[in-house]
């Protein structure tokens, strides 16, 4: 909340406004009614809220081994009734395999761009708040980063990080701690747009009227910076990490499909494409359709979302009121 | 002008001595030359020492920088781990290639840009204008295997199967001097990269186009008469296609990296194929040699970009 000194005052004719019956809407439900408007990003949000059910349902109905180890008489087989999905190379289901693998690239994804937007925000706002040579040496490093073809620098990272790779164990079950390697590789090759759009949004807002009233009521840098600069570039923040969620995706599925990301057994869309690349010229169209749908699904989805959020956090947006 | 350009080239030159620092830093540690060494026959321990000598790798590292930087500025360099051919030989051979593939690429993607943004803009919330924006948006969300797959099923694998003329997946070996097979091979990366380029783009040139239409000077050409081709030809696509010459302008120089993931999916041999070929076996000289030069070609692109956009766009003033 604002500073009692300065709140004091409105108050008054706050209370008077409510009870004329006139409610004052919270930026929050200000953002919350723009999206609800927006019909895209409600199927968008619709989408996401589905698949993650389909993970989450599916994996308390069919056990992970159902994934993980296949039945050797059943190789190759295209879909039937048994297997809707079909059966991979080693008889392993691809329809219980799309489930375990969702958990795996989702999860990656989410993670991947915590991670990114810590980094970003940490990096921008820092940049912002110091200016003078700190805000050029890391706006030339960000640049930099920017300046080498993002799958390149994920190449060269995720060989750097990939050495020997221990197996981590997470709530009773085994994961390949490449899943930890893949999402330190995007977060650490994904933030530097964050980075630049926090630190120019931070820099305009700084000459802001009421920043300069704040600053005229005696108000410190760093009080400043955390009540009035971060709140303000947090609808930013929030719309740029539902878009980095789409692309996180797309990218842990580019990373495993070079047979860079996580090992198999533990499957993921991306490394169950790389598989399926073996067998493209016998015809098993199955084993890449599926994943390929899902990644597809998934990311429409963000996207949308992503959209429809960007509307809403605008406030000159009126389109959809 | 002159003291823009001056310090924006000061800052380039940094730029690219944190980007070749942090490659060099990179890729030494990511793998070790000498493994393919360590199991062979009849080798002894002094014999990988005088390869570590003939090839550097016994100095220390930031002496090994400062000599790969040296000769990169006399336009040396250096030589691969395994073919021990010059990195430059190596690029020589692959970038005509990848030129070819994305300047193809790239025409028909700003064509059809320019028309399905265009289109979509100028109907906006029309039917056409409904499939375009859905179909954009969903290729935009399309990671680019599952096209290469599902054009390989139908144009590679099926019409094969059906007996019908077939376009090759690339699993063959082709000669590139030959046009007739590089034009076939080429057929399906080319489309590849143009559906997913075109769902960007497009989108990008329809919101711009939408925006200049909303803007008065539109509105006073419209009430002065203008025909509706002469204010979309004449006043409107010249403004709303700049940012989308800009956005095209910074992209090319990522084109000379070529495209990783189409160009190993059809055996493309490109650029990106000679970086992931040589990345896998971690050939630093090849995969440095490949960033220095695609980063150049970008930090230095940029900067054309931004000094040739104050002439096309005389709001522009640069300080």
């Amino acid at each position: 909340m604002t500073n009692q000194a300065e709140s004091t005052n409105f108050v008054p004719t706050l209370k008077a406004e409510i009870a004329g019956g006139i409610m004052p809407l919270t930026p929050g439900q200000l953002v919350w009614r723009r999206f609800r408007k927006h019909r895209m990003a409600l199927v968008g949000a619709i989408g996401i809220i589905a698949i993650v059910v389909f993970i989450i349902a599916g994996s308390i109905i069919v056990p992970e081994d159902a994934a993980n180890q296949g039945d050797l008489r059943n190789r190759m087989i295209g879909p039937t009734a048994a297997h809707i999905f079909g059966t991979d190379s080693t008889g392993r289901d691809v329809f219980n395999r799309i489930i375990y693998g969702g958990q795996i690239s989702l999860i990656i994804g989410v993670l991947a761009v915590l991670l990114e937007v810590s980094i970003g925000t940490i990096v921008g706002g820092t940049a912002a708040f110091y200016g003078g040579w700190v805000d050029a040496v890391l706006m030339r490093f960000t640049e930099a980063m920017l300046s080498i073809p993002s799958l390149f620098l994920l190449i060269v990272l995720a060989k750097f990080l990939g050495h020997d790779i221990p197996t981590i164990k997470i709530l009773g079950r085994s994961f390949s701690g490449s899943v930890g390697i893949v999402i330190i590789v995007i977060g650490l090759t994904a933030w530097m747009y964050l980075a630049r759009i926090v630190r120019s949004t931070m820099l305009s807002l700084r000459e802001m009227d009421y920043i300069s009233a704040a600053k005229s009521l005696g108000a410190s840098d760093v009080r400043i910076f955390f009540s009035h600069l971060v709140p303000n570039t947090l609808g930013i923040i929030v719309v740029s990490s539902t878009l980095g969620l789409a692309s996180a995706i797309l990218t842990e599925a580019y990373v495993s499909f070079l047979g860079l990301g996580v090992q198999p057994p533990t499957a993921t869309w991306g490394n169950m494409m790389e598989q399926a690349q073996s067998f493209m010229s016998q015809g098993a169209w199955w084993l890449w359709v599926f994943p390929s749908l899902f990644i597809v699904l998934v990311i429409l989805s963000v996207n949308l979302m992503g959209d429809g959020l960007r509307d809403a956090f605008d406030p000159h947006s009126t389109r959809h009121m | 002008m002159w003291t823009y350009i001056s310090r924006r080239l000061i800052q380039a030159l940094f730029i690219l001595l944190i980007i070749t620092g942090v490659c060099f830093l990179l890729t030494h540690f990511s793998a070790d030359p000498m493994s393919q060494y360590a199991n062979k026959q009849g080798m002894t321990a002094a014999d990988r020492a005088a390869i570590a000598h003939s090839l550097g790798l016994d100095q220390p590292l930031p002496v090994q920088y400062v000599k790969w930087l040296w000769l990169a500025l006399h336009g040396n360099l250096g030589d691969s781990f395994f073919s021990r051919q010059p990195v430059l030989t190596l690029i020589e051979q692959r970038l005509p290639l990848t030129v070819i593939l994305m300047s193809t690429s790239e025409v028909f993607i700003i064509i059809i840009s320019l028309i399905l943004g265009t289109v979509s803009a100028v109907k906006q919330y029309s039917a056409l204008d409904n499939i375009i924006t859905s179909f954009s948006f969903i290729g935009y969300s399309m990671p680019i295997f599952f096209i290469a797959f599902g054009l390989m099923q139908i144009f590679a694998v099926q019409f094969k199967a059906w007996g019908l003329p077939y376009l090759p997946t690339g699993a063959d070996i082709w000669d590139p001097k030959n046009i007739g097979a590089l034009a076939r091979h080429m057929v399906l990366p080319v489309t590849c990269l143009v559906i997913i380029q075109v769902a960007g783009y497009s989108r990008f040139l329809r919101s711009s186009i939408l925006e200049v239409l909303s803007l008065d000077y539109i509105r006073t050409a419209r009430a002065k008469g203008l025909s509706a081709r002469t204010m979309l030809f004449k006043h409107a696509l010249r403004n709303a296609t700049l940012p989308f010459i800009t956005i095209i302008g910074l992209d090319i120089p990522f084109l000379l990296g070529g495209a990783l993931v189409t160009e190993s999916i059809f055996a493309w041999p490109g650029m990106g194929r000679l970086f992931w070929e040589y990345a896998q076996r971690g050939d630093f000289p090849v995969v440095n040699g490949v960033l220095l030069l695609t980063g150049s070609a970008v930090v230095f692109f940029t900067i054309i970009v931004d000094v040739l956009y104050t002439f096309v766009d005389p709001r522009i003033r640069l300080s």
